[in-house]
């Protein structure tokens, strides 16, 4: 398919331990269309977070083609896919990971700013439109953790990213929270057009994506 | 991108105001102690290079008299009639001002006045002095503002002069570096003279070395205990910053493009704070100049101009030290990010822990040092090898500090019976790595308190007691002429004192410019002279006209000791009957008997006469009304001693000063400690809470850990603190000064410093402990809700 954002195939990655490496992924392949939504679901240590990771640049697969954007990031140096993390991919943690010293109307703006490509009219219309309107002049800490992640939804989208990859966005929030920042993120993404990656343990999370896949053992089950 | 990065990293100084205000201070107080000191340095070298280039001393061959300080104007025209090239100098004070006149034409110093007019200089009846040295001059001739002069100096022409000395006698004749072939021997012409050559007279940079020296060592002890408080701030600032480091690679910001921005900041930030501590470092040398000029004033006779310069070579080496010191700080943090995981932890990892490999490290480093410095201490010779020793002994036992603390806290954590005291003594021991730069910094500031304190006191009691033995004649007189000299020593063993003429001459003994002395061996040399080493009856040998005395610069620089011998003529050899300590002067002496001198140099008369009586009033009298003696040649031993205690005093005020800042700044570095790790130190502290503690207690216990650490650091400090003594005592003043000191100890001063340390501490503490006394349950709560 040549709409295709992002595109895994047979990658692998293990990690080094006492007793010799240990496989976390064992030839994940998957393809993740422009304005698509994709749960990744499976239990604890399937390897969704390494998959992740591996899919944003943020680690480098042992084995395997990852491909954002049409970037091969497999072959990249770590400026390259940092470029590529600027400009083609926006990660929300499940940690919020915002920047504390900043304000938030600064930390909404930051990636957007990083990739070179900050949209005052998409910005007010996030910030409206996951009600942050009255918190923009405050610090990180004096947010719920609702308010922080969707603080932390807004700086991925204001970025424009082809790829939006999220790590269980919603697992540090009651369940209305998270009901609300889930269609927050879903509306968003429809609207921009990006491809959306979700890692979830939820069920009922990963009902409202367009597809689901289920990793266990680091394999496609 | 790069804007926005920059102003991600700058976000969190504004974020942690406390961090950028211990970063900014703790570089700008090194810096400025540091810059101050190399300012007083500057300015004290430009002052000496004035006076060289002024008077041309030790540049040029001078013929000088034999003895005494005159020559006959007709010595000079003899001279320069049998074809010597020589350019006459006279010399005299004008109240404190020494005045000097010289030939500009014929002098191989060329006109040596700033960037005057010859034709002015020679024209008009003027001298030229510098704005300060002017100011204080009072004669009846204009005096012309030259800035090129050293200060403490006029000069004139050398008719001017003459006229203003009401004198037709000259000082000295400075030979020119070219003469002719064939000229007369000078003994033949003028036997009253003797041709001194270049650089035989004390180079006052040479002697004044090792006093900068010594500033500069305390500077630099100074900037280290700064560069503690700069390296814990950029440590924690760094450490704090994990998270966001991880965020802005997480978003796309390359690691090479992070760490060179985070140097920028470091780079700029440095700049800022050194530039703040070149201002400060002005201000502190503008205030302990006076005290350094009457210091080298009072020890070397150099003069040093009052007022200071800001000179490129002090503020640009202060710059430049700084932010390498920065810089350094910073490496080490950098170098642990450019090598961190992407996805590494964002939890401030244990900054207050350090694993068991760095402290083998630390401890393997604290044995290195220490060992150095006991080889130095055996094999080493020189100066620099003295600050070497002072160096690694100091660095090795502060990082060797939290390895003797260490146990001593697991000794009390052992013996501890209540759960609270068992965890205070626990937490107190997991408190130490995140505490141990600001702990060394403060052993550091001890020990040089306690070291230079018992120099000072151990100097102060022999210099007091040297002061007795030299000034025990009643009264001190000084004759005009040889005429007078001859009625003053007549006429007061005539009245019944008893006479000690003092006969003198500038030589070279064993290669070392020395002033041999001849005197007149009694029961005063006998009773009051204390001798460091000797042989039995030194004095009988010395009345004898058998040995010598000299004293222990003499023969520490050359090599000898008692039973070595000297030559004081040419062929004349003596054994070193007995070293005599001399505090008072940095030069050379050689003593000889009376009958001795006076055959070696018989044209030499006694000029100045120790006076032995029970009534001094009595005898000045005489003086006075019989022999027309002025009041001005009579010299008032008390006054005298007083004199020489207040330059005592004033040359320690300086190094007292830097100890009172080194102190302060160590405080300094545990209240930022203790502040900055107080963010750190809630979640450590909520689980205790949330099991009952109050936040009340909890403060006390703080508090009570700091007194603690600083009472442990205390007495770790009082040994180190006296080697510290030791080294300056018996090794850098040696080096420095030629003689060695005798050691006391003084434990009332060493308790009443050891209670300012611990009040220093507990007030360093105080607002740390405070606010974590008023902490809001809200943020202990929030420990138990959130990732930290």
């Amino acid at each position: 398919m040549t709409d295709a954002v992002l595109r895994l195939e047979g990658v692998e990655k293990a990690f080094a331990s006492v007793d010799g490496p240990v496989p976390v992924l064992r030839g994940v392949s998957l393809e993740l269309r422009a304005g698509e939504t994709l749960a990744l679901t499976g239990e604890s240590g399937s390897g969704k977070s390494t998959l992740l990771h591996i899919a944003g640049g943020l680690e480098a697969a042992d084995a395997g083609v990852v491909r954002v954007a049409g970037h091969d990031l497999v072959a990249m140096s770590d400026a390259a896919r940092a470029a590529v993390r600027a400009r083609d991919v926006a990660v929300v943690f499940q940690q919020f990971n915002l920047i504390p010293s900043l304000r938030v109307e600064d930390n909404i703006a930051f990636q957007a700013r990083l990739a070179g490509r900050v949209d005052q009219g998409l910005i007010d219309r996030l910030v409206d439109r996951l009600g942050l309107a009255g918190q923009m002049r405050k610090y990180p800490e004096a947010l719920s953790g609702g308010q922080q992640q969707r603080v932390a939804i807004a700086r991925a989208i204001a970025a424009r990213p082809r790829v939006l990859l999220a790590d269980e966005p919603t697992g540090n929030l009651d369940e209305g929270t998270a009901a609300e920042v889930l269609e927050a993120l879903l509306a968003l993404v429809a609207e921009t057009g990006a491809g959306l990656l979700l890692v979830t343990h939820s069920p009922a999370i990963a009902a409202r994506m367009d597809r689901r896949l289920h990793l266990s053992a680091g394999r496609v089950a | 991108m790069n804007r926005a990065c920059l102003a991600a990293l700058l976000s969190h100084w504004h974020w942690n105001p406390l961090q950028l205000f211990a970063f900014l201070a703790g570089l700008a107080l090194a810096t400025a102690l540091w810059s101050g000191v190399q300012a007083i340095n500057a300015e004290a070298r430009a002052s000496y290079d004035a006076a060289a280039a002024t008077l041309g001393e030790g540049q040029f061959d001078q013929i000088v008299p034999g003895a005494g300080d005159r020559i006959a104007q007709a010595d000079f025209v003899a001279l320069r009639r049998a074809g010597w090239l020589v350019s006459p100098v006279i010399e005299g004070r004008v109240g404190d001002v020494r005045v000097l006149g010289f030939d500009p034409l014929s002098s191989p110093a060329g006109f040596g006045v700033g960037q005057g007019d010859p034709g002015a200089f020679l024209a008009e009846g003027q001298l030229f002095a510098n704005a300060e040295t002017a100011a204080a001059l009072e004669v009846d001739l204009p005096v012309v503002v030259d800035p090129g002069i050293a200060p403490g100096i006029a000069v004139g022409d050398i008719g001017v002069v003459q006229r203003l000395l009401g004198r037709e006698d000259l000082s000295r004749l400075l030979v020119q570096p070219v003469q002719p072939m064939e000229r007369p021997v000078l003994s033949d012409l003028a036997p009253g003279l003797r041709l001194q050559a270049a650089n035989q007279t004390a180079d006052v940079g040479e002697l004044t070395g090792s006093f900068h020296l010594n500033l500069t060592a305390f500077g630099l002890l100074s900037f280290a205990v700064g560069l503690f408080i700069v390296y814990s701030t950029i440590g924690l600032a760094f450490e704090q910053r994990r998270g966001v480091v991880r965020t802005l690679r997480a978003l796309g910001v390359a690691l090479p493009r992070l760490v060179v921005l985070m140097l920028v900041e470091v780079l700029v930030l440095a700049l800022i704070g050194a530039g703040l501590g070149v201002v400060l470092g002005y201000v502190v040398a503008a205030a302990l100049l006076p005290d350094v000029a009457v210091t080298l004033r009072g020890l070397y006779g150099a003069e040093v101009a009052g007022t200071l310069q800001f000179r490129v070579s002090w503020w640009g080496s202060g710059l430049a030290i700084a932010v390498l010191g920065a810089l350094a700080a910073a490496g080490a943090r950098l170098w642990q990010i450019a090598r961190m995981p992407l996805l590494a932890s964002a939890r401030p990892r244990a900054w207050a822990m350090t694993s068991g490999r760095v402290q083998n490290v630390q401890g393997a480093l604290a044995l290195l040092l220490l060992a150095v410095a006991a080889v130095l201490t055996l094999a080493g010779q020189g100066l620099v090898a003295g600050f070497a020793l002072l160096g690694c002994f100091l660095i090795g036992a502060a990082l060797a500090l939290p390895l003797v603390v260490r146990p001593v806290l697991e000794r009390a954590e052992r013996g501890a019976t209540t759960p609270v005291a068992r965890w205070f003594w626990a937490d107190t021991r997991q408190q130490l790595p995140g505490l141990s730069l600001a702990l060394m910094a403060l052993l550091l500031a001890i020990s040089a308190n306690i070291g230079v304190a018992t120099m000072v006191s151990s100097f102060r009691l022999t210099f007091v007691s040297f002061l007795d033995q030299r000034l025990a004649p009643e009264l001190y007189v000084e004759a005009a002429s040889a005429e007078e000299a001859a009625a003053i020593e007549s006429g007061m063993a005539a009245a019944g004192a008893d006479v000690l003429p003092l006969l003198a001459i500038e030589t070279q003994v064993a290669g070392q410019p020395a002033r041999l002395f001849g005197v007149r061996v009694g029961p005063t040399y006998r009773e009051s002279w204390v001798f460091l080493d000797q042989v039995l009856d030194a004095w009988n040998e010395v009345a004898a006209g058998q040995a010598v005395v000299t004293n222990e610069q003499l023969a520490r620089r050359a090599g000898l000791w008692v039973g070595d011998s000297v030559s004081v003529a040419p062929d004349v050899t003596l054994p070193i009957a007995a070293v005599v300590a001399d505090y008072g002067n940095p030069r050379g002496q050689v003593i000889v008997g009376e009958d001795l001198f006076r055959n070696l140099h018989p044209e030499v008369s006694p000029r100045q006469f120790g006076l032995r009586t029970d009534d001094p009033g009595a005898l000045r009298d005489v003086l006075r009304t019989e022999l027309g003696v002025a009041e001005s040649a009579l010299i008032d031993q008390r006054a005298l001693k007083a004199f020489s205690l207040e330059v005592f005093e004033r040359t320690f005020t300086v190094t007292a000063a830097l100890n009172v800042l080194t102190l302060a700044v160590a405080g300094f570095a545990m209240l930022m400690s203790l502040l900055t790790l107080a963010d750190l130190r809630v979640p450590q502290l909520a689980p205790v809470w949330a099991l009952g503690l109050t936040r009340r207690r909890i403060g006390q216990l703080e508090l009570l850990r700091t007194v603690v650490f600083a009472v442990v650091t205390c007495l770790f400090a009082l040994p180190v603190g006296l080697g510290l003594a030791w080294v300056l005592l018996a090794i850098i003043n040696v080096e420095a000064f030629g003689w060695r000191l005798p050691m006391f100890l003084f434990p009332a001063d060493y308790a009443r410093l050891g209670v300012y340390a611990v009040l220093a501490a507990i007030a360093a503490a105080a607002w740390p402990a405070w606010r974590l006394m008023r902490t809001p349950p809200n943020a202990l709560l929030k420990v138990f809700a959130h990732e930290r």
